[in-house]
């Protein structure tokens, strides 16, 4: 019974969403949403595949957020997706002769309301411009095209603009203003080469469109100058030799040329080399300096007459409680060179995080604080659950306290850990979120800004995908794809060894 | 992962001196140092490094000055004024970050405990072709987390919300969508290793007695599992609080930001001005997961070797 008003409701919500998508037209959209509903009702409507049951929500949270996005960063690694290519050649076009339009000298403006159709989202939904022509004519325009409105439709204020019209909801400056990214881009087609385009907050122009395209040459030409551009590297180039060019470029298959870039710049080359092998080492580095100091702490507070242990155990774990970000933060701000506690308490004057070296350390000292209460518990845990009896054994036998560490104690905690210093090393070559709060990758040295002295691959790729020098999701892939293999020959070399999986039952 | 694994390892209690050394014996101060003293020597050598930078961040809270410039490890003089301002703050909404965060991560924690104890429970007791493969398979992309494709899931989100702007980029609900994709990856071994050891009997004996295998899974085996449950919960918890990458990716309108995100924007580039403030959130932002975490502790501690240890 359960079930049925759960799948039901499932069925609901699925359709609701694939109306959304039919209306958007994306049929991918569609054949996706329908494919997860025919699988939730077959498989909860019916008595059989009842593991099914169990799995089919993990299953498809799986594909959809773990497979699907590691195929499309493959596939994304091939083209020149980012800033200045992020959309189709057609729809490239269309936004060159768009933003082509110019206004014809001495023709009267019309009065603009920018609105979205009612129930819209004001932020997202598409947008249309409620216009009061010259003559006081009242239209409604979008990407389609113009449309009269009958006067007992819209109502139009003092200013002149229309202020409420059926059907739609107008936005507020504020609105307008959190939109103004797609208003630039907007344009209202009248007829051929006729457009109409906002010109600031209240009033729009009419216009005409100065490029022409050509499909059988595949070529634009500005009528106004009379050049003529060609398509050349995902962009339309002039064909005169000047290099000018119109900025909006579209996405398009690049084969191996970001990983070329990789292999055939060399100031980039030996960047990335250098990234590779100095985040293999922090990785490696991290987890046995941790490890090293958990456990020392682990063998130390493991000796039953010892007193206040269960005071010291809280208190040492206390730096692994602290949230992550708070740590690299606040010792962001210890190594501070001006202020920084570090150097009030030493009176070096040491610039932490200005020199490649010492912030290497820098990272190292921080992680280690950060990461050796983690391995004190496991190493606590582990040594706890090794038999006394064994340890006895070897001391009856005569073997001395270091002795038994040495051949006993310390091979048994390796199987029991060692699983979980793999699983460390797999998370800290990926340790984002430190190297991002504590140093951004820096220091920077000035040639080159790109590459900085702490970065590891993801934090390289991160700023390549969402730094300041403009969005290159196609290199950055590239460089994930690299993490990707990385990690898998690790794992692999790792799983190898690793005695969990001989036996499953 | 045998059958015959236990629960957590207890931890052993710290039993008293087995003999109180009377203080006149002779000698007894050298043993006492020579077994015990030493440890104690270390151990306050080491607390010294684990919680200095902790004290220091409780003193700059406190410091009235409430820049980095001004503080030191010993306190001057103290004041809440720091706390004050971090409330008061207008473009900087310190409860609404710490409500995202507790929203997000308590959802995030809830669903993917739920997708992960379903899909263990699969494992554990359903016999299905593909089984094996599937689970070597989730051990495997464990070692892939989703950050690596942060490209495609921004690029991707990014079409979603033109459709359906309530799960896109800035919402809550599409960053714990993210963060339950990686729900069936984790914690899975875990848990399956715990479950494996509720006796098979127990199922047999309810289903004699007429229950289905939902409400052997609901009413039984989720019941039994309780203290697993709640390390995974915790680690799970705390895990969403602390991942920065997703959430900066996600999360750009002020209002919408968690704790850390927010955190970030104010303290990163105003390194110096706003040091008070930022010590002030630190704190709070600390609290829900060191308590937590002292709470669990005896879980805790027998937590992450529980599932590799084989019995």
């Amino acid at each position: 019974m359960v079930a049925w008003v759960l799948v039901l409701v499932a069925v609901l919500i699925g359709a609701q969403a694939i109306r959304h998508l039919v209306e958007a037209g994306s049929w991918l959209g569609v054949t996706l949403v329908a494919a997860a509903l025919l699988a939730v009702v077959a498989v909860y409507l019916t008595r059989r595949r009842v593991p099914m049951k169990y799995l089919l929500p993990g299953v498809l949270l799986l594909l959809a957020l773990q497979i699907w996005p590691v195929a499309y960063t493959v596939s994304t690694a091939f083209t020149n997706l980012g800033d200045g290519h992020r959309v189709s050649q057609e729809e490239a076009i269309d936004l060159i002769i768009a933003s082509s339009v110019r206004e014809v000298p001495g023709q009267a403006r019309y009065r603009l309301t920018v609105a979205v159709p009612e129930g819209a989202d004001p932020l997202v939904g598409e947008l249309a411009y409620l216009l009061r022509a010259p003559d006081g004519g009242l239209q409604v325009g979008d990407p389609d095209g113009l449309a009269d409105l009958l006067p007992g439709e819209a109502a139009v204020d003092d200013t002149g603009r229309i202020a409420t019209a059926e059907g739609y909801r107008v936005l507020t400056a504020q609105e307008v203003n959190a939109r103004s990214q797609d208003l630039s881009e907007f344009v209202v087609p009248v007829s051929e080469g006729v457009s109409i385009k906002q010109a600031g907050l209240s009033e729009a122009y009419q216009g005409r469109t100065t490029v022409v395209y050509d499909a059988a040459t595949d070529t634009l030409t500005d009528t106004e100058t009379g050049t003529e551009y060609a398509v050349q590297g995902a962009r339309y180039v002039a064909t005169d030799g000047s290099g000018a060019s119109f900025p909006q470029g579209w996405k398009d298959n690049v084969g191996l040329a970001n990983f070329d870039r990789v292999a055939s710049d060399s100031a980039l080359r030996g960047g990335f080399v250098g990234i590779l092998i100095w985040n293999i080492f922090f990785a490696v580095a991290s987890v046995l300096t941790t490890f090293a100091l958990g456990l020392l702490l682990a063998l130390l507070l493991n000796d039953t007459r010892l007193r206040g242990q269960r005071l010291y155990r809280s208190l040492l774990i206390l730096p692994y409680a602290l949230p992550g970000f708070v740590t690299a933060l606040v010792w962001a701000s210890m190594y501070n060179q001006e202020f920084g506690l570090i150097n009030n308490l030493t009176g070096l004057g040491t610039n932490w995080l200005g020199d490649p070296h010492l912030a290497k350390v820098a990272v190292l000292v921080t992680n280690l604080w950060l990461g050796f209460p983690y391995m004190f518990l496991v190493c606590t845990g582990a040594l706890q659950s090794i038999p006394t009896d064994v340890r006895e054994a070897a001391l009856i036998d005569g073997a001395s306290p270091w002795r038994t560490l040495r051949s006993v104690t310390l091979p048994l905690l390796l199987v029991s850990v060692g699983p979980l210093l793999i699983a460390s090393f797999a998370f800290n070559f990926n340790n984002f979120g430190l190297i991002y709060l504590l140093t951004g990758g820096g220091p920077f040295s000035s040639a080159d800004s790109s590459q900085g002295g702490t970065d590891l691959l993801i934090t390289y790729a991160f700023r390549l995908a969402f730094g300041s020098r403009g969005a290159d999701f196609g290199f950055a892939s590239a460089i994930s794809i690299f993490i990707f293999a990385i990690v898998a020959l690790l794992s692999a070399g790792a799983f190898r060894k690793t005695a969990a999986l001989e036996e499953i039952h | 992962m045998s059958t015959s694994r236990t629960a957590p390892p207890l931890r052993r209690s710290v039993a008293p001196l087995p003999t109180r050394r009377r203080p006149a014996e002779k000698g007894a101060r050298g043993t006492w140092l020579r077994t015990v003293g030493w440890r104690h020597a270390l151990v306050a050598v080491a607390l010294v490094w684990a919680l200095g930078p902790i004290l220091f961040i409780l003193f700059a809270a406190l410091n009235p000055a409430g820049t980095l410039s001004s503080s030191s490890l010993v306190p001057r003089a103290a004041s809440l004024v720091n706390f004050e301002e971090l409330f008061t703050d207008p473009i900087r909404p310190f409860w609404r970050w710490y409500l995202n965060t507790l929203i997000i991560a308590g959802v995030a924690t809830a669903g993917s405990l739920f997708i992960g104890a379903c899909t263990a429970y699969a494992f554990t007791r359903f016999r299905f072709t593909g089984r094996r493969p599937a689970l070597l398979f989730l051990l495997l992309i464990q070692m892939f987390p989703a950050l690596l494709a942060f490209i495609a899931i921004y690029v991707t989100f990014i079409k979603i919300g033109e459709i359906f702007p309530q799960i896109g980029l800035n919402t809550a609900a599409g960053l714990i969508i993210v963060y339950l994709g990686g729900s069936m990856g984790s914690n899975i071994w875990l848990l399956k290793g715990y479950f494996d050891t509720v006796p098979r009997e127990l199922d047999e004996a309810a289903k004699i007695d007429g229950a289905s295998h939902a409400q052997i899974f609901f009413g039984m085996i989720l019941r039994l599992a309780a203290p697993i449950l709640a390390t995974v919960a915790t680690f799970s918890f705390v895990g969403f609080i602390n991942e920065f990458m997703m959430a900066a990716i996600f999360l750009t309108d002020t209002g919408h930001k968690t704790l850390a995100v927010g955190l970030q924007a104010t303290f990163a580039n105003n390194n110096n001005e706003y040091s008070g403030q930022f010590a002030a959130g630190s704190i709070l932002a600390s609290l829900p997961v060191v308590v937590l975490y002292l709470a669990l502790q005896r879980q805790i501690v027998g937590g992450p070797t529980a599932g590799s240890v084989k019995g």
